[in-house]
C-alpha cells in the first residue's frame, strides 16, 4: 500500500512539466484557495444585482454605496473594523470546528452566554481594580461560550446525537436562559428595554480611538479587534502548530483513521467544541466590555450564522476567516447607506447577499464544470 | 390552575401546532429520502411572504395558498440543486437559505409596499377561512367550528396520508429506500436523485403551506422573520417523532402545547407549592438522569434505585430550601419555552427511545461508473 502510494507520486511528478519554480506553485496554491471563494461572491453579487434590478434601483449605484461607503475615514474604516470584530471570531469559532468536521451552528448561542456572563461578572464585581477584573471579564466571556459549545460535544461524544440539531437547540435555550435573567433579575427596574444594569468602569476596554490619531473615540472599535487578530494567530498555532490543533484536524479529516492512529476522537470532539465555543463567547468582550458596557438582549445580528459564511468563504483558514469577516463587515456597514440613499432597496439587501454567497460556497462544484471547460484549472481539487 | 386548563388551551394547541406538522411534514419527505433539511425555517418564510403579498394583490387566499406552495417549491428546488446536483453540504446551504429568506422577503416588500419589512394588512373577508365557512350555517357553531382553520384541517389529512404514501405505496417505499440504502435501491432501479428531487420539493410544498397559515390564517399579514424558530421547532418534532408521520404529529402537539401554555401562563401567579414540586420533579429527574449514566454500576435496578433515592433527597432538599418566602409569583415564561428545546436534546441522546435517522441522511449520492 505505501509502496504503491510512493510509485504513483514518482509518476506524477515526472508527467508534470518541471517548467515552473516553487515560488510560483505556491502562487497557483493559493489562487486555487481564492478562485472558488471569489467566484462565489461574485455569482452572489450578480445574482444580487439581478434582484436589485428587478425591484427597480440601479445594481451600480447600489453595490457602490454598499462597498463605497466603507472607506472613508475615520468613520467608515472603523465601523467596518468595529462590525469585522464578532464576525472574526465567530467566523473563527466555525472554522475550528469544522477542521474537527463538526458543523457549529451554535456560536450564537455561546456568544450570548458569553456576552451575559462577562456583563454578569462585570456588574457583581464592579468596583474591583481593572487589573483583576478585565482579565477575569475575558476569562469568564471565553469559558461561558467554551461550556455552551462544549455541551454538544459532550452529547456528540457521548451519545453520539448530532451536533447540528444540539447546537441549533442549545440556541433557542441560551436565548431564554440570559432572557430571563435580563429580565428578572439584572434589568434597571422600569426601563423598557431589555438589557441589564451597566457593568462597573473598571470593566470598560479602551477605544482604539485613544491611540490611533484621527479616530475619535465615538466609534466604539475597540482593543477586541486587536484580541480578535491574535485570535486568528492562537488558531493558527493551535491548528497547525501543536499536537492538540494536529489531532484536532486528523479527527476532521478521517475520523477511523485518527482513532486507529491512536487519537481519541471523543476528546477532540469535545475539546474542539470548547474551544469553538469559546472563541464565540469572546463576542461578549467587543460587545459588552467594548461597546454598551451592559447586556442588551438580542444584540446579535446573526453573527453566529453569519460566522458560518465567514468560515467557510474564507476556506477554515485564519487569514481567510480575517478577509471574509471584513468583506461580511463592509456589507453591514454599507447597508445603512443603501437604507438611506437608494429608493427602494432596503438594507436587508445585506442579509439577502449573506444568504446568497453561503449557498454559492457551498454548491461550488457548479462552478467547477465551466472552470475546467475554460481550462483555468488544469486539475481539479477533489 | 384551573384558569389555565381551560378549552381555549387546546384551541390555541392546535393553532400553534398547525404550521408545525405542516413543516415537519415536509421536512419528513425530504429527509426520508436522504437530505437534511434545515431550511424549513427559510421555506416557511418564503411561503409566507408569497402568500401574504400574492393574497393582497388577487383579493383570493387561495391563489395565496397556491402562491405559497409555488414559492415553497421554487426554494426548495434551489436546495435540490445545490444539495443534489452539485453535492453542497446540506447543511450549510439550508443555513444559507434561511438567512437569505430572512433578507429577501424584506428587500422585496421594501420596494412592494414601501414598508420596512411587513405586507400591507389583508382584510378579514380575505384571509384563508375557518371551518364554518365549509359547512352549512344551520349547524350549530361550536367553537371547534369558528375557530379552527380550515388549514389545521388539512394538516391532519396530509399527516395521514403521508402515512398512506409512505408506508403503502410503491413511491413511499422507494423513497424510504433512498434515504436508508441508496446503493441498493440503485441497484433495484430507483432513480435515487430523482426520488431526492421529489422529496425536497414536496417539503418546500408543505413548508409554504405551513407558512401561508402563518400570514394569511393565522394572523393577516406577514412580518419580518415571522416564522421565529418555528422551522426549527417542526424538525426537532421531526426528530422527535422518529421521522414517522403520526408520531412527529403527536410531537408537533406536544410542542403547540408548550407554546401555548406559555402564552397562557403569561402573567398568571403560581403558588409556592406548585414551584417548589416543580423544581422537586426536576431535580428528581435530573439525578437519576446523571446516575444512571454512571456506568461502573453495572446492575441497571442498582443504578435507577441510587438514582431514585439521591433524586428523592436532593430534590426535596432543594425544593424546601430554594424555593422559600416567594409566596406567589409570575411563573418566568422563558422556562416554558424551553421546554421543546430540551425535550429535543433528550430525545436525540437516546432517552426516551432511540430516534434512528434514515441512514443516508446528509450524505449525497455519486452513482457508481
Amino acid at each position: 500500500m505505501h509502496f504503491d502510494l510512493r510509485v504513483r507520486k514518482i509518476s506524477d511528478q515526472n508527467q508534470r512539466p518541471k517548467t515552473k519554480d516553487p515560488g510560483s506553485k505556491i502562487v497557483m496554491k493559493l489562487l486555487r484557495e481564492i478562485l472558488f471563494p471569489l467566484i462565489a461572491v461574485i455569482a452572489a453579487f450578480i445574482v444580487g444585482g439581478i434582484i436589485v434590478l428587478i425591484i427597480g434601483d440601479s445594481p451600480i449605484q447600489t453595490y457602490r454605496l454598499l462597498i463605497g461607503s466603507a472607506f472613508s475615514w475615520p468613520d467608515g474604516i472603523g465601523y467596518t473594523l468595529f462590525y469585522a470584530t464578532p464576525l472574526i471570531f465567530t467566523g473563527l469559532a466555525v472554522a475550528v470546528a469544522f477542521r474537527c468536521g463538526l458543523l457549529n451552528i451554535g456560536a450564537e448561542g455561546q456568544l450570548y452566554i458569553g456576552a451575559f456572563a462577562t456583563a454578569w461578572v462585570g456588574i457583581k464585581l464592579a468596583g474591583t481594580s481593572a487589573w483583576i477584573l478585565l482579565p477575569l471579564c475575558c476569562l469568564v466571556a471565553i469559558v461561558g461560550g467554551a461550556i455552551w459549545g462544549g455541551i454538544p460535544g459532550l452529547l456528540k461524544a457521548r451519545f453520539g446525537s448530532h451536533e447540528v440539531i444540539n447546537t441549533i437547540m442549545l440556541n433557542f435555550i441560551a436565548v431564554a436562559l440570559v432572557s430571563y435573567f435580563t429580565q428578572y433579575h439584572y434589568k434597571v427596574p422600569g426601563d423598557p428595554i431589555l438589557q441589564t444594569t451597566t457593568i462597573g468602569p473598571t470593566a470598560h476596554i479602551a477605544r482604539l480611538g485613544k491611540f490611533i490619531p484621527g479616530l475619535p473615540e465615538r466609534i466604539p472599535l475597540n482593543v477586541a479587534f486587536i484580541l480578535a487578530i491574535i485570535a486568528c494567530a492562537f488558531v493558527y498555532v493551535l491548528l497547525w502548530k501543536t499536537k492538540w490543533g494536529y489531532e484536532i484536524r486528523a479527527t476532521g479529516a478521517n475520523p477511523s483513521a485518527a482513532e486507529y492512529g491512536g487519537i481519541s476522537i471523543r476528546k477532540q470532539i469535545i475539546l474542539a467544541m470548547a474551544i469553538s465555543g469559546g472563541l464565540a463567547g469572546m463576542v461578549g468582550i467587543n460587545e459588552v466590555l467594548g461597546y454598551r458596557y451592559r447586556y442588551y438582549d438580542g444584540f446579535s445580528a446573526n453573527y453566529g450564522f453569519v460566522g458560518i459564511a465567514v468560515a467557510l468563504l474564507g476556506r477554515n483558514h485564519p487569514v481567510g476567516v480575517f478577509l471574509a469577516a471584513i468583506l461580511f463587515a463592509i456589507l453591514l456597514r454599507g447597508g445603512i447607506f443603501v437604507d438611506a440613499y437608494t429608493v427602494h432597496v432596503s438594507k436587508d439587501i445585506v442579509d439577502m447577499l449573506q444568504g446568497i454567497v453561503i449557498v454559492f460556497v457551498a454548491a461550488e462544484a457548479a462552478f467547477r464544470g465551466p472552470i475546467k471547460k475554460f481550462g483555468l484549472m488544469r486539475r481539479a481539487k477533489v | 390552575m384551573r384558569q389555565i386548563f381551560t378549552i381555549s388551551l387546546l384551541f390555541s394547541t392546535i393553532r400553534l401546532a398547525t404550521p408545525l406538522v405542516l413543516a415537519a411534514i415536509g421536512g419528513l419527505y425530504s429527509e426520508r429520502s436522504g437530505v437534511i433539511n434545515i431550511a424549513l425555517e427559510g421555506l416557511m418564510l418564503a411561503g409566507a411572504f408569497a402568500a401574504a403579498s400574492i393574497t393582497f394583490y388577487a383579493h383570493n387566499s387561495w391563489i395565496g395558498l397556491l402562491a405559497a406552495m409555488v414559492a415553497g417549491a421554487m426554494v426548495a428546488y434551489i436546495i435540490a440543486l445545490a444539495c443534489i446536483r452539485f453535492k453542497a453540504d446540506q447543511v450549510v446551504t439550508g443555513t444559507g437559505i434561511n438567512i437569505m429568506f430572512i433578507g429577501l422577503p424584506a428587500v422585496l416588500s421594501g420596494a412592494l409596499f414601501l414598508s420596512s419589512g411587513s405586507t400591507p394588512q389583508i382584510p378579514k373577508e380575505n384571509l384563508l377561512p375557518t371551518l364554518n365557512h365549509l359547512l352549512p350555517s344551520f349547524l350549530p357553531q361550536w367553537r371547534i367550528i369558528t375557530e379552527i382553520s380550515i388549514i389545521s384541517l388539512f394538516a391532519l389529512i396530509f399527516v395521514f396520508i403521508t402515512r398512506y404514501v409512505l408506508y403503502r405505496t410503491p413511491f413511499g417505499l422507494r423513497l424510504r429506500a433512498v434515504g436508508e440504502n441508496p446503493e441498493a435501491a440503485d441497484a433495484a432501479g430507483v432513480s435515487v436523485n430523482r426520488l431526492r428531487y421529489i422529496g425536497v420539493l414536496l417539503s418546500g410544498v408543505f413548508a409554504g403551506i405551513g407558512g401561508a397559515y402563518l400570514s394569511i390564517g393565522q394572523s393577516s399579514l406577514f412580518t419580518r422573520n415571522m416564522t421565529a424558530g418555528r422551522g426549527f421547532i417542526a424538525l426537532a418534532a421531526l426528530i422527535f417523532g422518529k421521522w414517522r408521520p403520526v408520531q412527529t404529529m403527536l410531537a408537533c402537539l406536544l410542542f403547540g402545547f408548550a407554546d401555548a401554555l406559555t402564552i397562557q401562563l403569561q402573567g398568571v401567579p403560581v403558588s409556592e407549592g406548585f414551584l417548589r414540586s416543580a423544581v422537586f420533579v426536576a431535580g428528581l429527574l435530573v439525578t437519576m438522569f446523571i446516575v444512571y449514566q454512571l456506568s461502573f454500576i453495572r446492575a441497571r435496578a442498582v443504578r435507577i434505585g441510587i438514582g431514585l433515592i439521591i433524586g428523592v433527597a436532593l430534590g426535596l432538599t432543594i425544593g424546601y430550601f430554594g424555593v422559600r418566602g416567594i409566596g406567589q409569583m409570575e411563573l418566568p415564561v422563558q422556562f416554558i419555552q424551553m421546554i421543546p428545546y430540551i425535550v429535543t436534546i433528550i430525545v436525540l441522546a437516546g432517552f426516551i427511545g432511540q430516534s434512528r435517522a434514515p441512514r443516508a441522511l446528509g450524505t449525497a449520492y455519486q452513482k457508481e461508473r
